[in-house]
């Protein structure tokens, strides 16, 4: 049992790896205000190709989709930051790490916008178009202000998930929380500073978890 | 050298695909057990979950909250280092697929708690009043009337999340397990070349193509069936 | 003749939700083969009446016997008691997931544990008594309004119980579809079946009520033959009631 504690709850070591773990963490917290807006735009970006007046535009929004989807972002991380240089094109971890979360958040933020859009009945466009409003200002206007509203929970989980995933920069060596913790791992032998990262984690994502329940809830009422 | 032919010879070299495909098959053939036994876990224990929260004893409710709140705020790959690193520094040895498959298998039992549970809530009341006055007991109700219908509703959101939990199996390079990506990031630094990354991202869209498109169609099948 | 004993027996029953006491001590006694009309303001306590009589909703205090087994006894095996019970309801509650043949079946065969074959047969005989025999394999979803409710009504019958509770069986129906739901009831009390029927269709209860009693605020206020309580109820609060109904 104490070997346990000293293993995974040595508060000597976590107080003496906080301040490492913060800077760590304030390099998530950049990642975090650079992908997430670049998803959220790019999801809308593809959900609205899905309803483009060429069939041909909206199989390929469906192919980016579905693509991006089915590659496991680790995948598409790797790819990106040790692939791309044998082609010459050499690239900063945090270039990498921004592209790979682009092309993976905005294909799973596409699909939320569009079951959003979806949810809003053909009459809403109806009514709006007969009014004389354009195609573009009843979508602004009129149609995504509802359908952001009923996808609301999704969204906010989803960008749980694309935080949550931000942890995987590690792997290519962006010294965001999750690496700087592991090296303070590595250092010390001990496990506690990855403990540590990981009730930081808790403690900026607990509070959105229950958050989604609870909208999830009211909706489903 | 035209653009053409670099572009092939950097990430389609005939002779490497060659030399990189057994290794390539037999990380996915890893890939595919870790991924089918997470998900047969992962849903049982979901399940199970859900079921012990229909029994409404407070304390039980509120641990299964506690833990499946936790496991849904973690990056599942925090909990992958925790387990690999920590368990051997306390004398418990476990392999590392063992790892991977344990801590997605209690990720996904999280995340399918909390959608079984959604559904079940979801049953009109009106279901189990009408199986109780019939006689029928409180289990007998709950698994003749209420879960097949809660589990139904569930298969949309069950398949998208089984499938996004799955494809963490990749996290299992960090630890040495030998899936698709740990043997296409070895061959590519062995071979110098980005050919057998090339081949394990081709590998996970064979893999795993089949299987979104099956969600979709799972979804528009599913969503407005039956009111 | 002896008078036909009582099949169910209500003893000052009381029911609170939280602070709110909604049935303030009630007393009924139903001799078998007997039909009796629950009418009321909404609010008045009359579908929690019913609801107490198979315990779907626990009664606070009070006793209640059905056959001569007392509910409220620590040592009655209430799954048991309720296939004495039979309940149809306002929004019918069939099984989505089953075919009506199956809606029937289901405690038959979990609760009685009786063979496929067998339940399969009393199964098909209760669709036939209400005229359903040949939607047998139909899902509820398939069904109209009054079908749906009619394999309802099988399902209780299956059971074969002493007493039948109706909570607002036609509520939910459109208009053209309640005649084959009080035909199938008219029937019912034919056959001899005792029914305790919460319903908004006095022209019904007119016809076919052996007593009506009129319910108030969580009491019974005044009970009696149909005729009495329609035409020439003794109690202010029963006229205004039937008044307003009949204008």
């Amino acid at each position: 049992m104490d070997a346990l504690l000293q293993q995974f709850f040595n508060f000597e070591i976590m107080a003496k790896v906080l301040p490492l773990l913060l800077g760590g963490l304030k390099q998530t917290l950049i990642i975090c205000v650079i992908v997430v807006p670049l998803g959220l735009v790019g999801g809308l970006l593809l959900a609205l190709l899905l309803r483009a007046p060429f069939r041909a535009v909206r199989w390929g929004a469906i192919a980016t989709i579905d693509l991006f989807r089915a590659i496991p972002p680790l995948v598409l991380l790797i790819f990106v930051y040790s692939g791309l240089p044998f082609a010459g094109l050499r690239i900063s971890p945090l270039t990498a790490v921004s592209v790979a979360f682009f092309l993976n958040s905005s294909s799973y933020y596409a699909e939320i916008y569009r079951a959003g859009i979806d949810s809003i009945g053909r009459g809403q466009w109806d009514a709006a178009r007969s009014t004389g409003l354009p195609m573009f200002d009843t979508l602004t206007f009129v149609i995504l202000p509802q359908a952001i509203r009923n996808v609301l929970p999704d969204l906010i989980s989803n960008t749980v998930e694309v935080i949550k995933l931000t942890s995987i920069a590690s792997v290519v060596a962006l010294p965001e929380l999750l690496y700087s913790a592991d090296m303070a791992r590595s250092i010390t032998y001990n496990t506690s500073p990855v403990v540590l990262a990981a009730s930081i984690y808790l403690i900026m994502l607990w509070p959105i978890v229950r958050l989604v329940s609870r909208l999830e809830r009211r909706i489903a009422s | 050298m035209d653009g053409w032919s670099r572009f092939t010879d950097t990430f389609f070299k005939p002779e490497l695909i060659e030399r990189y495909l057994p290794s390539i098959a037999s990380g996915l053939v890893v890939t595919v057990e870790i991924a089918l036994a997470v998900i047969v876990t992962g849903l049982t224990l979901g399940l199970l979950l859900a079921v012990v929260r229909t029994f409404r004893v407070s304390v039980l409710s509120f641990v299964i909250v506690i833990v499946v709140d936790a496991f849904r705020a973690l990056p599942p790959l925090v909990l992958v280092l925790i387990v690999f690193f920590g368990l051997p520094n306390v004398g418990i040895n476990v392999p590392s697929f063992a790892v991977l498959w344990i801590v997605l298998s209690f990720v996904l039992a999280a995340f399918a708690e909390e959608i079984f549970w959604a559904g079940i809530l979801s049953v009109p009341k009106g279901q189990w009043e009408a199986a109780r006055s019939t006689g029928l007991g409180f289990l007998g109700t709950l698994t003749h009337v209420i879960l097949p219908q809660a589990i139904r509703l569930t298969v949309p959101p069950i398949t998208n999340r089984a499938l996004a939990i799955t494809k963490n199996t990749a996290l299992g390079t960090v630890i040495g397990v030998p899936e698709i990506l740990n043997q296409a990031s070895t061959g590519q630094s062995f071979a110098g070349n980005a050919t057998p990354m090339m081949m394990g991202a081709i590998a996970y869209v064979l893999l795993f193509i089949p299987v979104v498109i099956l969600g979709r169609w799972i979804e528009t099948r599913f969503a407005w069936g039956r009111a | 003749m002896t008078v036909p004993p009582s099949i169910l027996q209500i003893r000052g029953l009381h029911k609170s939700f939280g602070s709110i006491e909604i049935l303030h001590g009630v007393d009924l006694s139903v001799k078998e083969q007997e039909l009796i009309f629950l009418i009321g303001p909404s609010g008045s306590g009359k579908s929690t009446l019913l609801r107490c009589c198979n315990r779907l909703e626990e009664p606070s205090s009070g006793s209640i016997i059905v056959d001569g087994i007392d509910l409220m006894a620590r040592n009655t095996d209430i799954n048991a008691v309720r296939q004495l019970i039979g309940m149809v309801f306002q929004s019918f509650n069939l099984y989505p997931h089953m075919t009506a043949l199956s809606n029937v079946t289901l405690a038959l065969r979990k609760v009685l544990r009786k063979p496929r074959k067998e339940a399969e047969e009393i199964g098909h005989r209760a669709l036939a008594r209400v005229n359903l025999a040949e939607k047998a394999g139909a899902y509820p979803n398939e069904l109209s309004g009054g079908q749906q409710q009619r394999v309802a009504i099988a399902r209780a019958l299956a059971l074969e119980p002493k007493v039948m509770l109706f909570d607002e069986p036609t509520s939910a129906l459109d208009p053209e579809l309640v005649g084959e739901i009080l035909e199938t009831m008219r029937e019912l009390k034919e056959s001899g079946m005792t029914m305790l029927v919460v319903s908004h269709e006095m022209r019904f209860a007119r016809d076919a009520a052996d007593r009506v009693i009129f319910m108030d605020h969580g009491v019974i206020v005044e009970e009696g033959p149909p005729e009495k309580i329609f035409t020439s109820p003794t109690e202010a609060r029963t006229r205004s009631f039937i008044e307003k109904l009949t204008r």
